[in-house]
């Protein structure tokens, strides 16, 4: 299963193009001291809008800072973080779907109901209400993000877990006498891998535009750190005289939330619905409508 | 069943539903580490915060009764849309919110006809040239649209539309043509997802049998087409009902951008001058049209489709 | 006189150039029923709708489909869809998902006799619900008002087969009408399918993998393997000194079936 989908992925240029970028952006950002030219947080008032040159290709901001420096150290909060949060609520969600979709009953019964009242509130407006209660920052935000966004894994999940583990192989290891936790990680974790990670490139878009959206309104990073949302709020002052600072950092996200949007696509693809059975058809029925319903908020 | 008897089972669902969320947000407010006396006492600029004015402040909100009670009080006040007064101000909350959740739905209301009206369009376009040039490059554009920050827009637009043009008010509420601005970036951040919701509706219906056997009886291509509208946008009538909501509860952005006086901007203020009760009243809002829409979607969606109806 | 007259038609599917169906021939003879068997994937239903043109738009066809001496592929699109129920009529092997499920059944039929016939409403359902009771449906007149889900699979079937005699094709193509129904659902639709030749004295394309079936209702029969065909001939010449392997294999299964079954009876009894 999972071989095939890389196989399928690989041809497709599109898709290889965007993991591609994606890779190269989180190795820049993990790499950032090596990669950024210059200290991102250095004023320099001598050289406050100064136009591209070599030192610094991207020319300088409002306090004469190198904006390339910023914007690969912007990659951490604006990618790095986001994808720690996101590793976190499917590592949340996945341990909460197991539990459920394994044990069924009772179990299953109370998780799914404490699933469908998270799934009720509006994300955009959780979000927004975590970050009202604990303050503005980058870490509330993230926190916010983990408590929302478990319990569309959850559910998911569950669902996978309680076709897969009527599946006969699974029933064989369950009989022959293995351990729970083996045929969770050799037999279900393979399988459901893939839903898992479509939904997760799908709502990676989400997270990473609302992540930037809060900074831009001065509710998520606070400065002097480089984020890229907090570089367009600071731009933003200038925007009738210098333009062009807004220039860079948006293009930067809607690069890596294109490269996101695509591989999310592609990934739905090569799970080729025409070669899946009707359990399948179910399970990608589950994983479409949670798609959109996630995709925003 | 019939629809009677269906709607008001549905809505005799959604009730406790509404306590859990109303539950859960007084509790949330509850969660914060802030003593709340002290955060009013904050909030009033009041210079010298004793210990004296704080028992003083717990007891003329009713912070120090026991935490039922509270709740109690607070559930029964806000069923008659008394939400307390703002910590800042000391207006009555309904008086801010009010007004500010009108504007906002407004602007929703007008954005979600376009959204909607262009995504079953593109939809249905892309779908009937499946794989053809249109079909690719409108879902690549959907893609890269989505991808754009809608703050980044709106100032592009601004910058551009209203600047150096000059033909579009840059911000506030004012005429038809403040709608223009924001209706166009939330149109172009939301139609992406929508309208692939009904690309992929319209192409699973195309393979079903229905289709094959309505040609294969002599129907023209109208007819069936029809029918596969019909029955693709079954499943977009729930999607886009619950579109409403979700662009309700996420327009603050572009409600900061473009200065309009709606519920986004003011639950921004509030989060930055930590007013809770307008951040509590918003949340409240928002989470009961969000239930309400998925109400409202679920009888719409049973009245087209009579086989949702047995099982509830 | 041939109905219909398939030469040389080739079938393969435009996106991985896999051939479908290969250099294949055969022909209906006027009045009578032809069955194609063979297993799923066999490329049965793709004949079919290659005689419809009903195949999805990146499967392509090569070679001559000839329907009374007509040459169906050289059709303009609408003079093909003004034969297709009218002339040429499908009975599909899902009933449950052969019509809209969001539309009652009345919608259906009443579309496809406006498009064909110049009746008014009346007329037209006088038509249908006559039609409906020889094939025994009971209370037609409630059965047209309501949705899909709400008959079971047998009576869609049968509705199937009531629309084909109000419409008296030249010609009907039944694709595994009979594979998705319980045994007593099964006996009604053949039965019925076997009435509507008599009275219309019509010809029949019957597609099934189910032998016992084949026999009760087919002149003669086809076998196609992997897209060829490998056997065909008259019904019992073809059952009784079957030549090719996968027929051998094919028949004496079929045999071994009954006589296990004949053993249950008798053991029963």
């Amino acid at each position: 299963m999972l071989m095939r989908l890389l196989r399928n992925l690989s041809k497709d240029k599109l898709a290889m193009t965007s993991l591609a970028v994606i890779v190269i952006i989180v190795a820049a950002g993990i790499f950032a001291p090596w990669c950024a030219p210059h200290d991102p947080e250095e004023v320099n008032m001598k050289l406050r809008y100064a136009s591209s040159s070599w030192g610094y290709w991207l020319g300088n901001d409002h306090l004469g800072r190198c904006v390339l420096s910023r914007l690969i150290y912007g990659i951490r909060p604006s990618v790095l973080w986001v994808l720690v949060a996101l590793m976190m609520s499917v590592l949340l969600g996945a341990i909460v779907g197991f539990i459920a979709g394994y044990f069924k009953g009772k179990t299953d019964a109370w998780i799914m109901r404490v699933c469908d009242v998270m799934l009720s509130f509006p994300g955009y407006v959780m979000t927004l209400a975590v970050v009202g209660i604990l303050g503005a920052g980058l870490e509330h935000i993230l926190i916010a993000f983990v408590v929302m966004k478990w319990a569309w894994f959850a559910r998911v999940i569950r669902t996978s877990v309680m076709q897969f583990s009527e599946m006969e192989y699974v029933k064989f290891a369950k009989a022959s006498g293995i351990g729970s936790f083996r045929i969770i990680t050799k037999h279900i974790v393979p399988v459901t891998f893939a839903d898992v990670a479509v939904i997760a490139s799908g709502s990676m878009c989400s997270m990473m535009l609302q992540i930037s959206g809060l900074s831009f309104l001065g509710l998520g990073i606070q400065a002097p750190h480089a984020e890229w949302g907090m570089m367009l709020n600071e731009a933003r002052e200038v925007m009738f005289s210098r333009p062009e600072l807004m220039l860079a950092p948006g293009l930067a996200i809607v690069i890596v939330v294109s490269a996101f949007n695509f591989l999310s696509d592609a990934l739905q693809i090569a799970l080729n619905p025409k070669l899946m059975t009707s359990k399948g058809k179910l399970r990608k029925k589950e994983v479409g409508k949670t798609v959109y319903e996630y995709s925003r908020g | 069943m019939d629809m009677g008897s269906y709607i008001v089972k549905r809505i005799l669902l959604a009730i406790p539903l509404l306590f859990v969320i109303s539950l859960i947000t007084f509790v949330l407010i509850n969660l914060s580490l802030l003593d709340p006396a002290v955060v009013v006492l904050q909030a009033q600029e009041v210079p010298q915060i004793t210990d004296e004015l704080i028992a003083q402040t717990n007891e003329a909100l009713g912070f120090d009764k026991p935490f039922v009670i509270q709740y109690v009080n607070w559930l029964i006040a806000c069923m008659q849309f008394d939400f307390g007064s703002s910590y800042v101000s000391g207006e009555p909350v309904w008086s801010l919110v009010g007004p500010a959740f009108l504007n906002t739905l407004k602007l929703t209301l007008v954005s979600s006809v376009f959204i909607i009206g262009l995504s079953i369009l593109l939809g249905v376009i892309c779908a009937m040239r499946e794989g053809r040039a249109v079909d690719k490059s409108v879902r690549g554009l959907s893609f890269v649209l989505t991808a754009i920050p809608s703050y980044w827009l709106a100032a592009i637009l601004i910058w551009y539309l209203s600047v150096k043009l000059d033909l579009l008010p840059t911000s506030g509420m004012d005429s038809f043509k403040s709608y223009i601005l924001p209706v166009i970036v939330i149109t172009v951040s939301y139609t992406g997802i929508y309208f692939r919701t009904v690309r992929s509706s319209m192409l699973s219906n195309m393979n079903e049998d229905y289709v094959l056997y309505g040609r294969a009886s002599g129907l023209s291509e109208r007819k069936v087409t029809l029918h596969i509208l019909r029955n693709s946008l079954q499943v977009a009538v729930s999607i886009f009902c619950m579109a409403i909501p979700i662009v309700l509860g996420s327009t603050v952005v572009i409600e900061n951008v473009f200065a309009w006086p709606g519920l986004g901007r003011l639950s921004v203020r509030s989060i930055l001058n930590r007013d809770f009760p307008i951040i509590q009243a918003y949340v409240l809002i928002l989470a009961v049209t969000f239930v309400l829409f998925n109400t409202i979607s679920d009888v719409i969606n049973a009245a087209m489709n009579p086989r949702l109806r047995k099982d509830l | 006189m041939n109905i219909v007259e398939v030469k040389h038609l080739k079938v393969w599917d435009a996106n991985t150039d896999k051939v479908i169906i290969h250099n294949s021939s055969f022909q209906v003879k006027q009045g009578s029923c032809l069955a194609i068997v063979g297993e799923s994937g066999s490329g049965k239903s793709v004949t079919c709708r290659s005689i419809m043109r009903l195949n999805k738009p990146w499967i392509r066809l090569s070679g001559t489909i000839l329907f009374k001496g007509e040459d169906l592929n050289q059709l303009s699109e609408q003079e093909m869809r003004r034969r297709r129920g009218k002339n040429l009529c499908m009975i599909l092997q899902n009933g449950m998902s052969a019509f809209d499920p969001s539309c009652v059944i009345g919608v259906h039929i009443r579309e496809t006799l406006q498009t064909h016939f110049n009746w008014n409403n009346r007329e037209s359902e006088r038509k249908i619900i006559s039609a409906m009771e020889s094939v025994m449906l009971k209370n037609p007149q409630e059965i047209l008002n309501q949705y899909p889900h709400q008959l079971s699979g047998g009576m869609l079937q049968r509705i199937m087969i009531a629309l084909a005699l109000v419409l008296e094709p030249d010609l009907i193509i039944a694709d595994e009408p009979t594979t998705a129904l319980d045994t007593i659902s099964q006996y009604e639709v053949v039965e019925q399918l076997i009435r509507l030749r008599e009275r219309m004295g019509c010809s029949m394309l019957f597609i099934s993998h189910d032998l016992g079936v084949v026999q009760k209702i087919a002149d003669e029969v086809m076998v196609m393997k992997d897209g060829a065909i490998v056997e065909s001939g008259d019904i019992r010449s073809v059952f009784s000194k079957p030549e090719h392997t996968y027929t051998q294999y094919l028949v004496t299964t079929r045999l071994e079936l009954s006589n296990h079954f004949r053993k249950l009876m008798q053991e029963g009894t």
